[in-house]
């Protein structure tokens, strides 16, 4: 196998030394990860290493001798470094070498012991690959390779492929704290070396974050104890907050902020991106509240928008009306059963006629509700909009009672009709089997049965029709609440700050490696350039996913059509306690 | 060293090949596709703009002309940025891996490198597109979770039936090693020595 030399870019230009790194016999790759500068006392390197080795529980190594030659004659600087294979013995020996200001490098692999196969020759083919150490530390590769558990003893984990080069580096992290303004004992070139990176505002928001975690999650723990209080727990306050799908929402963002805000630090990278997305997920959505908030007083909206809804709620009770005035007549030509007819038609304006009372009853109160609620938009949009949800599931209250009417009505007369058609055929249902049985009636059953049939069929069309009709309109005001969760699901669920960092920093997520082929010249080494391959938007998105509320349909359409015909009530949110039952 | 050859793929379009030989370790195919042609971006340019205009008489909203010059515009940014391939590139790098490299008409890239130890085998697979039967490349890789079982089949870029037509009787499905595959690959070389050329030219016996 070719022996593959994975040197950092920023060493490039560094002065003659020692390589140190990790050696990778199972790929036949050696990870370059230092440059070990003259003068330097050998006890004191493998000193180093070892520290490093506790630290990260990585092996590292003298690789081999790095020559950049300054002047033409640097011919003892060469025999020095050949003289070093012997003090720090390796196998294979690397000795790379470089002229000054040109791209031609040289390298060497020498192996001293007697090569397991015959045949192989003694000195190994080597191909460079330059890698970026900054990018490489501190990218996180998708899907992480599946290393061992960490904790187990001191065997150095075993990562496939190119995930032993990002790992390698990432455990080292040891050995980059020492930069060349430190007087430490040996003098070491690395991506830091000019200088340890550091930002003041990340320092001070380390410091600050202690504090002020520790006073949000104690206000937190108080809300949530508040909200578990025994009160709430009552019979018709629980079964009220359990339909709003502002408690769940505002359930849902109790705990995310628990979660960014808990003492415990993050355990693997995975965990802080979730806390940093839902972190910014918040930020956006209370600052998104914040200008809807703004929008809505800045021109004083809320008079005009309050005084705007009694008259668009009297409006739509209006068309009711007419709907169903036009049901009692001869709708579509359509010939009903008049007694029927004006029976249903009747009950349904009755019931319209109260709700339309109650409206009038509640205008005055209308606009304190709204100032209320566009007070809670500062709790973030998110909260606006399921509240706008549940208002509008409120105000079209009196379409859902039509609908659970008309279909709890067509329900049972398809039930009596399924098994009136059974009688009539002279069938009918096992319950002990399951199973359509024949059966013999006697003669005035058989007679009261077909009569009873007889009825319920010619009835069919009206009850059908009506059924029909508040079915659609429920449909329609499910549709427009279903918008609204997508809304705020998307916004609940978008991984943001993953999506920033993808744009912003590529390099930190990384979906694999590509490579390109430097300037070549026959007879020298194979050149690499390694750089990352950024992981694809859908991917960022796929992978970092915020879970959300839970409240969205969860119907296949098969099971949903088979529900209408029949006439089974659709409940189309399933609440988070349903799910778990 | 270089070299350059052209074929032609299935639609008639001409292909330009170019090999590139960097090291004994390191071999690069580089595969340029057909260039957009002016003559039907023209074509569908006007046909968009015609039956705009067609709506503009009917509707007398200028809003309709604005729109469709949006529409042609956004269609052909995303058409080059997302569709059009102008060249594919595929590197082999002995023991490291092997590199696919897309460029897009708009100057996008998108590259996907799969390490050796993951490559399972490379086979030539055969499908019907129309009235033709076509050949291509594949890459099978490795399954984690079963040791004989493969998890992906990767298609390099697609050969000409003309070439592989020459080599072996179409009728069979060539299961290659990964050393007789680059070879394959290979033999649009001429620096294949003398020895490899007498292997390829007595197909039957191999296969």
């Amino acid at each position: 196998m070719v022996l593959k030399a994975f040197f950092p870019t920023c060493c490039a230009s560094a002065d003659s030394g020692l390589l140190v790194g990790r050696w990778v016999p199972e790929q036949s790759s050696a990870v370059v990860l230092a440059v070990v500068h003259f003068p330097f006392i050998p006890l004191q390197v493998k000193e180093l290493l070892a520290q490093v080795h506790q630290a990260g529980r990585v092996g590292l190594a003298v690789l081999g001798t790095w020559c950049h030659r300054r002047q033409e004659a640097e011919e003892s600087l060469g025999h020095f470094l050949e003289g070093l294979g012997t003090i720090f013995s390796h196998e294979p020996w690397l000795q790379l070498c470089r002229e000054q200001g040109s791209k031609l490098w040289s390298c060497k692999a020498t192996r001293r012991q007697v090569p397991p196969c015959p045949g192989a020759p003694y000195e190994d083919q080597v191909m460079l690959v330059f890698y970026d150490q900054r990018k490489v530390l501190l990218s996180q590769l998708h899907p992480p390779a599946a290393l061992p558990d960490c904790l187990a003893g001191d065997a150095a984990p075993s990562a496939g492929g190119l995930a032993a080069v990002f790992d390698t580096v990432a455990r080292s992290e040891a050995l980059f704290r020492s930069d060349r303004f430190d007087d430490g004992p040996v003098r070491l070139s690395h991506w830091q070396s000019d200088g340890v990176e550091a930002s003041i505002l990340a320092e001070l928001a380390k410091r600050a974050s202690g504090p002020v975690c520790v006073l949000l999650a104690c206000l937190l723990s108080l809300v949530s104890a508040a909200s578990a209080c025994r009160l709430f727990k009552l019979w018709p306050l629980s079964f009220v907050w359990s339909k709003l799908s502002v408690c769940e929402q505002l359930r849902h963002r109790l705990e995310q902020l628990t979660l960014v805000f808990s003492t415990q630090k993050a355990e693997n990278p995975t965990q802080l991106m979730r806390k940093a997305n839902v972190l910014v997920s918040v930020l956006l959505d209370v600052a998104l509240g914040l200008a809807l908030l703004s929008w809505l007083r800045g021109k004083d909206r809320i008079g005009p928008l309050a005084e705007a809804l009694v008259p668009v709620a009297d409006h739509v009770a209006e068309e009711l009306q007419h709907l169903l005035q036009w049901l009692m007549g001869a709708p579509a030509g359509l010939k009903m059963n008049r007694a029927l007819d004006q029976v249903l038609g009747r009950f349904f304006l009755y019931h319209l006629h109260l709700w339309i009372s109650y409206i009038h009853l509640m205008s005055p109160f209308i606009e304190r509700i709204l100032w209320h609620v566009g007070l809670s938009a500062c709790l973030g949009l998110t909260v606006a909009l399921s509240i706008l949800s549940d208002i509008i599931a409120l105000l079209t209250f009196h379409i859902y009672c039509f609908y659970v009417y008309g279909a709890r009505l067509y329900c049972l007369k398809i039930c009596g009709l399924s098994s009136l058609w059974r009688l009539f055929r002279g069938k009918k249902w096992n319950v002990l089997r399951q199973r359509v049985d024949s059966c013999s009636y006697d003669l005035d059953q058989l007679f009261i049965g077909t009569l009873l049939f007889t009825i319920l069929v010619f009835l069919l069309p009206t009850t059908a029709l009506y059924y029909l009709v508040f079915t659609l309109l429920r449909l329609l005001v499910v549709a427009v609440q279903g918008l609204m969760h997508l809304l705020v699901d998307l916004i609940n669920s978008l991984p943001l700050y993953s999506l920033g960092l993808r744009l912003c920093r590529p390099y930190r997520l990384a979906a694999g490696v590509k490579f390109r082929v430097l300037e070549h010249e026959a007879g020298r080494p194979l050149r690499l350039l390694m750089q990352i391959n950024p992981l694809p938007y859908g991917r960022v998105v796929h992978t970092y996913r915020l879970p959300s509320c839970g409240c969205h349909p969860t119907h296949p359409w098969g099971s949903l059509c088979r529900k209408l015909f029949f006439g089974e009530l659709i409940y189309p949110w399933r609440q988070r306690g349903d799910k778990q039952a | 060293m270089e070299d350059e050859r052209s074929f032609s793929d299935i639609c008639g379009g001409r292909l330009a090949l170019q090999r590139r030989y960097y090291s004994p370790s390191c071999r690069e195919f580089c595969l340029s596709c057909p260039r957009l042609s002016l003559r039907s971006l023209t074509a569908v340019t006007c046909t968009v703009w015609l039956a705009a205009y067609g709506l503009f008489t009917l509707c007398e909203n200028s809003m309709i002309l604005s729109a469709a010059i949006f529409i042609t515009l956004l269609g052909l940014l995303g058409y080059l940025h997302f569709v059009k391939i102008d060249q594919e590139t595929l590197l082999i790098i002995d023991s490291l891996g092997i590199q696919m490299t897309s460029s897009y008409a708009s100057g996008k890239e998108s590259t996907t490198f799969i390490e050796m130890g993951k490559v399972k085998d490379v086979v030539i697979n055969e499908a019907i597109y129309m009235q033709k039967v076509i050949y291509y490349l594949c890459i099978l890789l490795k399954d984690p979770m079963e040791p004989h079982g493969i998890s992906q089949v990767v298609p390099v870029f697609q050969v000409s039936t003309e070439q592989l037509s020459k080599v072996f009787s179409p009728k069979k499905i060539c299961y290659l090693s990964p050393f007789s595959a680059f070879l394959l690959l290979l033999m649009f070389s001429r620096n294949v020595n003398s020895s490899c050329q007498d292997y390829l030219r007595t197909p039957d016996s191999y296969f």
